[in-house]
């Protein structure tokens, strides 16, 4: 899937609209504010489930901790600044996951690996999995229904899970993923490239499964 | 130009500049190793489309976080809040579409629109929802939508012309709140559907027909128009033109 990156920069901000045009309804504010909040973040709602499922790779799980990320979202509204408040709404979410975290094992999963990812000690890494350049290339890959492909990406690794994430299915740009991860784009780039290699070498060997 | 995998990821995402995008490209082009590598590349991506992808939120976690905003959904004017259940139900059936606003190329997106504007069409025949305002002065319609959306649909009044205006009503449209103008022509209801525009400019009425209605698309003044309606394509084209043409010679805001 291509994008068009002119196009995306020219939609439209709704909820600065929003902000403008509902600031003179002389309602009270926490109300006014509560209805701004949700005409601009609700409409996201299925991203960030989209994307606490994939972290959390649990239902109920993701369900509480989206919840909780719309009432965080909400309590700290003031300080949202934008410009996009798509990216905004994952930090927080990733904030709400890293907790839970916490909450499941007492151990740091979620950010005890390397930054560059360059090592496989992560918790759920399998050797299913081989370097890219084990990987045929020429091969076609072929067509996965919808619910292999959720389980080879679930099946990632934290760092490049997210990333893959982040990129494919919600559709972010490098920056914004710097920004809701809080590495630099370097680093972005080299984790979104490994999580290709990882991913497509899963799907190949995947193939060699009895389905 | 050395091989530099991570340089044919940000090709792959349009992350270059024109320039940069050239020299990769140039360099792919000449290079055994990166070829088939941005291809592979390029099929894996193909492969995982994101809308398969998505998860849909749960209803109950819609609800139970529209719960917890305090107090503004409860106490939002009473046509909002009638207006609640249906946009939830709204919301839920375009669920997916919600989510990928910005993310999928033009003509997924127009699809989903039209898939919406038909489902919105059809709801608002079904339930007693035809209408949130209910009047045919045009005066009175066009103040209501203030503040409840972000554009000022033109309405205008063309019962004179034989499409008699019944009054306004908000619905749920790719994410979106939009407003709709309902519009009858004897026994038969057009809904107008008014979205912000992708440019100003202004585009020719063009006629689609999704599940046996015809809709009318064009764009003036910024604004994104779809007349749909179960009348026949003759009238529908006629009731797009008597809109324009009451609105032409006014020009006012």
């Amino acid at each position: 899937m291509m994008l068009d990156r002119t196009q995306r920069r020219g939609t439209v901000l709704p909820w600065k609209a929003g902000h403008e045009t509902r600031a003179g309804n002389g309602s009270d504010p926490q109300q006014d504010k509560a209805r701004r909040f949700r005409d601009a973040a609700l409409p996201y709602l299925d991203d960030v489930y989209t994307l606490a499922r994939y972290l959390l790779r649990d239902s109920g799980d993701a369900e509480d901790a989206v919840q909780e990320c719309y009432l965080r979202a909400l309590r700290h509204f003031d300080t949202f600044r934008g410009p996009a408040i798509k990216p905004w709404l994952f930090a927080i979410l990733r904030n709400v996951c890293r907790s839970e975290f916490v909450r499941r094992s007492g151990v740091l999963h979620y950010v005890n690996h390397s930054v560059d990812g360059e090592t496989d000690n992560d918790e759920d890494a399998r050797p299913l999995w081989q370097e890219p350049q084990g990987s045929p290339e020429t091969e076609v890959l072929q067509e996965r229904d919808a619910e292999t492909i959720r389980r080879l990406v679930a099946e990632l690794p934290q760092p490049f899970r997210e990333a893959i994430v982040l990129r494919e299915i919600n559709d972010l740009s490098y920056r914004e993923i710097a920004d809701v991860v809080g590495v630099p784009v370097g680093t972005v780039m080299s984790r979104l490239a490994r999580a290709r290699s990882l991913l497509r070498a899963a799907w190949v060997a995947e193939e060699g499964r009895p389905t | 130009m050395t091989c530099n995998e991570v340089l044919l990821h940000a090709l792959l995402d349009n992350e270059l500049d024109a320039s940069n995008a050239r020299e990769v490209e140039a360099h792919v082009e000449h290079c055994p190793r990166c070829a088939p590598q941005l291809r592979a590349f390029r099929g894996l991506r193909q492969a995982m489309p994101a809308a398969q992808l998505q998860f849909t939120a749960p209803a109950s976690l819609r609800r139970r976080i529209e719960k917890a905003f305090p107090a503004a959904a409860q106490r939002l004017p009473s046509r909002r809040s009638m207006l609640k259940g249906f946009v939830m139900g709204t919301a839920l059936s375009t669920a997916m579409a919600a989510s990928l606003v910005v993310a999928v190329v033009r003509t997924d997106q127009d699809q989903r629109v039209l898939g919406d504007i038909v489902s919105a069409h059809v709801r608002s025949l079904q339930a007693d929802h035809l209408t949130d305002v209910r009047t045919s002065d045009q005066h009175t319609v066009k103040p209501w939508f203030n503040g409840k959306v972000d554009i000022a649909p033109p309405v205008v009044d063309l019962t004179a012309k034989g499409f008699m205006l019944l009054g306004g009503r908000l619905d749920y449209i790719d994410g979106q709140t939009v407003p709709s103008i309902v519009y009858r022509r004897r026994t038969h209801v057009i809904n107008l559907f008014v979205a912000q525009g992708a440019s100003s400019t202004t585009g020719e009425a063009r006629l689609q027909t999704v599940q046996g209605f015809n809709i009318q698309r064009w764009t003036a003044r910024g604004l994104e128009f779809f007349a749909i309606s179960d009348v026949n394509a003759e009238e529908l084209r006629e009731f797009v033109e008597k809109f324009e043409a009451a609105l032409h010679p006014v020009r006012k805001t």
